[in-house]
């Protein structure tokens, strides 16, 4: 494969910058959650192209560990969206202002 | 051409004003992402990619958009003195990231084939990683336990109950990794 490494970086840095346009503009909070989950797979698409480059595994444990991280914030997340839909009826984060 | 594919679903995936055509193309890209694992030498990271992203967090949110009835809600922009302040510093730091990538030396390396088998992974993430994965795992165990909890609260326990049979998959993974050993 002939790939230089800093494609990969260019690659990722673009999905990366998605995630943050997803996470930011956009007033829904499972959008919200969901350019997270973005950013967090540009992240390990850096680490296994890092892991390729440098031939050293770590990388690659990391991604496991960020999988783990994903899914673990997806279902409690959700969990409290679910519970803030509940209580407002709404999806919208600035009708979120009560603090009890 | 598959990081364009990538690329393109992602973007399609988060300007769909519908939650579910948005997650589905979230699918397509994720798809993507784990071919890209696997050109870069990690099959076992490809397979939970579609198993864990793809399968599970996917279908999670899938849930939680057909559970709660969508109104579909008119998105506002923010106003423009809003925002633009925000997307001018953005730009600049784009620009100062691709300059970044482009300039620092050793970014022509080209990458090698090289694979780690599963069995090479697993070997090397019990020998030196073994203290991180019990974290995670307890990690695990306490968002379930959370989302329960928030699930359990008002009589209303099937979300919790989602929430805990997705959450699941992670561990049955590293379970099956260490099978492999």
């Amino acid at each position: 494969m002939i790939v230089p490494f800093g494609h990969v970086l260019l690659v990722a840095g673009i999905i990366f910058a998605l995630g943050v346009f997803c996470a930011v503009v956009r007033r829904n909070l499972i959008m919200i959650v969901l350019g997270i989950e973005i950013m967090l797979n540009a992240a390990s698409i850096v680490f296994v192209g890092a892991a390729l480059r440098w031939n050293n595994l770590d990388g690659q444990t990391f991604v496991l560990f960020i999988l783990a991280v994903a899914a673990t914030e997806v279902s409690v997340g959700l969990a409290i969206i679910v519970y803030a839909f509940r209580r407002t009826g709404s999806f919208d984060p600035s009708n979120f202002n009560l603090l009890r | 051409m598959i990081s364009a594919v990538v690329i393109g679903a992602t973007a399609i995936a988060i300007t769909r004003r519908n939650m579910v055509h948005a997650v589905v193309y979230l699918i397509v890209s994720y798809f993507g992402t784990a071919m890209l694992f696997y050109l870069f030498g990690a099959p076992l990271l490809a397979a939970l990619e579609i198993i864990i992203y793809a399968g599970a967090i996917m279908v999670l949110f899938l849930f939680v958009v057909m559970m709660i009835k969508v109104e579909s809600p008119e998105e506002v922009m923010f106003p423009l003195s809003q925002w633009l302040p925000a997307a001018v510093f953005g730009l600049i730091y784009l620009a100062a990231a691709v300059v970044m990538i482009v300039e620092t030396p050793g970014m022509e390396v080209s990458l090698r084939m090289l694979t780690a088998t599963p069995g090479q992974f697993a070997l090397y993430v019990f020998e030196h990683h073994w203290f991180s994965i019990e974290v995670i795992s307890i990690l695990l165990l306490l968002a379930l336990i959370g989302a329960l909890c928030l699930g359990i609260g008002k009589g209303a326990r099937c979300e919790g109950g989602r929430a805990d049979s997705v959450s699941t998959p992670p561990e049955a993974a590293s379970a099956a990794a260490e099978e492999e050993i």
